[in-house]
This record gives structure tokens, C-alpha cells and sequence, in this order.
């Protein structure tokens, strides 16, 4: 029987024997095609008949408005803007993920706790410290990470509408100019992650690929995942 | 300590003195005396408060008003909001030489949010930016003397100050006094812990702003005050 399990810290009131759906990931930086994807693999796990649930960062009730806010220029401290992305991600784990997965769902992830904890590093927090502020995160049955090196993502952000501040890094920043801090920044991001993957087990897919072959890949591992994990039909 | 946990020594010119209790302790009364003696000595007082930050603060207001909060999140929107007032305020007013004086600090979220069945190392390490403060009164009153205080000079509870979110009993009342004999039972962990200095809040007002004063007095020395 599988059983979903933390990182080591606690969820209170939340019996995780209760949860009996499968929690899948899907990171990498912007412009991998993550969306692409996850919409993808939802309809491929439709078809076979699973019931599927997404949700992305800064997606919850309680804090994505005062986010986009604090993004707008109001803006928090370093220290405080991590805590504030764990608290909608806490927001997000206990309204949206657990119920679905307590309800049976594939629950799609775009992004996880990785990243965020990827952006805090970045930004100087200690990686044991914003590690156990996350301790309470659900660990997911599989992490895929889209990888691009920068050289290849470069192209992709210019076709999709230019940089971003803050996926440029621009509140730290790390370079001249939007251009030169994103290099650095998503260099920096990338680094965090592949050591994060080793940390905790990721199944890094080559983003370059092209998107049929990489959906291909994603939709076998996946469906593999939930046929191995499936309980016997009724007779 | 654990190199992630709340207790950084700090050693900045200025001091932080901060108390502590259930409500109804009477420790708000006797920071304010407290403060209006060290101003008319000549020293820089800033006050410290809760919930500072604008973004934070609406966020927070929102989520209460529309019951949204639980203990996990309750307690992470707390940390934020509370490092931001470490970040804007408290650290610069202690660079600055201030005498910072809080009412309610750290411990009142680890009694509150272990009360709420948070895990006690989890919470302290939210809150790892705090300094530590020169030193934490803890006013110590049994909890039917607070309860009396309370409940007769303002019968409406909020929600979550009467713990309703842990559905402990549905009369709100009843609720805060559970909620209240939890979280004096955290304070008490924390008293050790934390090596608070404990006050008698049943003592006379008078009586308890001496020793207070007594106290706070020994750890003036150095601080720059203004000319008499």
C-alpha cells in the first residue's frame, strides 16, 4: 500500500493514510513548456480515464493577490517574500492538493516547492533553513524537470515576449541590464535546481527536445507510475 | 540551537526589551509605564507592534474576516508579517541605538501556533531572523484571573484569538478559556526554554513596574540618551 509522506514536518489535522491519489510535478524555469505539457498529460490521463487536478505557484485564495501586489512594487523584504510564497503554497497544499488527492486525482503540479525554494537560495537564504520551512510539503510521487541551459532558453523568452523582472532577477539584480541579470539569474536558477534533483530524486527530461517526443516520454512514465500503483479492479 | 532556530545574539547599540503573557496579564500596562519612564530619562523609545506591513497586513485581515486561515498557514502569514517588522523597523531602530520595547515577540507565536498543534522546532525556525531580545518579562497570571479581566470587560471574541478554528467547543467563550489553558501551558515550556524572567501579574501594578524597571535598568548601561 502506498502512503504519502513530508518531508518530516507535520500538516496539522491531516491523517496522510487518508490520501490515495498521485501528487506529479512538472519543473523548470519559464519557457520550458511546462503549461504545454501539463495540458498534454491531463488529456492523455483523461483518456485512460483518471480524474486530474492542476494548480501552479501563486495560485491560492489566500495570498496570490497580495503577491502580485508586493510584485507590483509594494514590495516585501527578501526574508519576508519567502515566507510569504510558503504561505500560499501551505494555502494551496491544504485546499487544493490534499483534497484531490484525497478524492483519488492525478494532481498536476506546475512548479513546486523546488523552485521556490531554488528562488530563495538564489536570493541568500540559507538552503537548510528554507528546506525545513517547506518540511510540511507532501512528497510528490514524481518530479520532472524540464531542463534548457540558458543559450537555448534565450531565444524562446524573445519569442514568447521578452524578459520578465522578476524571472530576470531584477529585484536582486544580477547584471547591467534585464538582459544580462536573466543570464545570470536563470543560470543561477538552473544550478539550484539540478542540485535540488539530486537532492530529491528528479527525472530530468532535455527541454530541447522536440514537444511530441518529450510528451511521449512524460506520458509513459506517468502512466507506468499509476498502472504500478493501481489497486486491482472490483470483479 | 539548531543553525536553523530563532535566537540570533545580537549586537547592535541599541536594546530590545519585550513582554509577554496571555491576554488579560496586564502586560501592555506595564510596557506603557514602562516606555514613559525611559522616555522622561532620556532614552530613544521606539514601540514595536504586530502587523506592520501593509501587503501582509490586508492579506491577513481578508483571510481572518473570510475564515481562511488554518493552523499551518495562520502561523506562516504571522512569520511573514513578522519578519518584515525585524527587517523595516526592529533591526534598524536597534542599529540606530533605540530602546525598542514589544509587546509580544516570538514566543507569543510559538505558545499560540503549538497550541494550535504546530510543530514547536518547525515554528522557531520561521521566525530565525528575530534577534533576541536584551530581555523577555513573561507576566504570569493564573488563568481564571485573565479570563475574569477578559471575558467581563469585553464579552465579543474574535475567532481565532478564541481559537474557534480548532472547533474545541462551539460556544466561543468556552473555546477562548481551552484555547487560553493551552497556551499557558506553552508559555510555561517556553519560560525555561527561553530563560524569560517571570513576573507575578497578580502583584500590585506599582509593584511589579518596580522590579520591572529594576531589571530593565541593569542592561541601560552605554546606551546614548539625550543631554538632561
Amino acid at each position: 500500500m502506498r502512503r504519502f509522506e513530508t518531508n518530516g514536518g507535520v500538516v496539522p489535522g491531516v491523517d496522510l493514510k487518508e490520501l490515495s491519489g498521485w501528487l506529479i510535478v512538472i519543473e523548470g524555469t519559464d519557457g520550458v513548456g511546462r503549461t504545454t505539457h501539463i495540458t498534454r498529460l491531463r488529456q492523455h490521463l483523461e483518456q485512460l480515464g483518471y480524474a486530474v487536478a492542476e494548480t501552479g505557484l501563486t495560485r491560492s485564495d489566500l495570498a496570490s493577490r497580495g503577491l502580485r501586489r508586493a510584485k507590483m512594487g509594494n514590495t516585501l523584504g527578501t526574508n519576508a517574500f519567502n515566507l510569504f510564497y510558503a504561505t500560499d503554497f501551505a494555502d494551496r497544499l491544504e485546499r487544493q492538493i490534499i483534497p484531490a488527492l484525497r478524492a483519488g486525482f492525478v494532481m498536476l503540479t506546475d512548479r513546486y516547492v523546488y523552485s521556490l525554494i531554488a528562488r530563495a537560495i538564489v536570493r541568500g537564504a540559507n538552503p537548510d533553513w528554507i528546506k525545513s520551512v517547506y518540511s510540511f510539503a507532501l512528497k510528490p510521487d514524481a518530479i520532472f524537470h524540464l531542463r534548457i541551459d540558458v543559450p537555448e532558453l534565450v531565444p524562446r523568452i524573445l519569442e514568447s515576449g521578452g524578459f520578465d523582472y522578476w524571472e530576470s532577477g531584477m529585484d536582486i539584480p544580477l547584471g547591467e541590464d534585464l538582459y544580462e541579470s536573466f543570464v545570470e539569474y536563470q543560470t543561477r536558477m538552473i544550478a539550484q535546481l539540478d542540485s535540488l534533483g539530486h537532492d530529491y530524486a528528479f527525472q530530468t527530461l532535455d527541454a530541447t527536445r522536440p514537444v511530441d517526443e518529450t510528451a511521449a516520454v512524460l506520458a509513459e512514465r506517468v502512466e507506468r507510475l499509476l498502472e504500478g500503483s493501481r489497486l486491482p479492479d472490483q470483479p | 540551537m539548531s543553525a536553523s532556530g530563532f535566537g540570533t545574539a545580537q549586537n547592535y547599540p541599541g536594546r530590545l526589551f519585550i513582554v509577554e503573557g496571555i491576554d488579560g496579564s496586564g502586560k501592555s500596562t506595564q510596557l506603557t509605564l514602562l516606555a514613559q519612564w525611559l522616555r522622561k530619562s532620556g532614552y530613544p523609545v521606539v514601540f514595536s507592534e504586530w502587523n506592520s506591513s501593509p501587503i501582509v497586513r490586508e492579506t491577513t485581515s481578508r483571510a481572518k474576516r473570510r475564515k481562511l486561515l488554518t493552523p499551518l498557514t495562520f502561523s506562516l502569514i504571522h512569520a511573514t508579517d513578522f519578519t518584515e517588522r525585524v527587517d523595516r523597523e526592529l533591526l534598524p531602530a536597534l542599529k540606530a541605538g533605540a530602546v525598542v520595547l514589544a509587546d509580544r515577540y516570538v514566543y507569543t507565536a510559538f505558545a499560540r501556533d503549538v497550541a494550535r498543534g504546530i510543530d514547536p522546532d518547525w515554528v522557531k525556525s520561521l521566525y530565525r531572523f528575530a534577534p533576541a531580545p536584551t530581555a523577555a518579562f513573561y507576566f504570569r497570571v493564573p488563568l481564571e484571573v485573565a479570563l475574569h479581566r477578559i471575558l467581563t470587560g469585553r464579552p465579543r471574541l474574535k475567532w481565532y484569538e478564541a481559537g474557534m478554528d480548532l472547533g474545541l467547543n462551539p460556544d466561543p467563550q468556552e473555546s477562548y478559556r481551552l484555547f487560553q489553558s493551552r497556551i499557558l501551558d506553552e508559555y510555561e515550556k517556553l519560560v525555561s526554554e527561553y530563560g524569560l524572567n517571570v513576573m507575578d501579574a497578580e502583584l500590585a501594578v506599582e509593584a511589579q513596574q518596580r522590579q520591572l524597571r529594576k531589571t530593565v535598568m541593569k542592561h541601560l548601561e552605554g546606551v546614548r540618551r539625550r543631554p538632561e
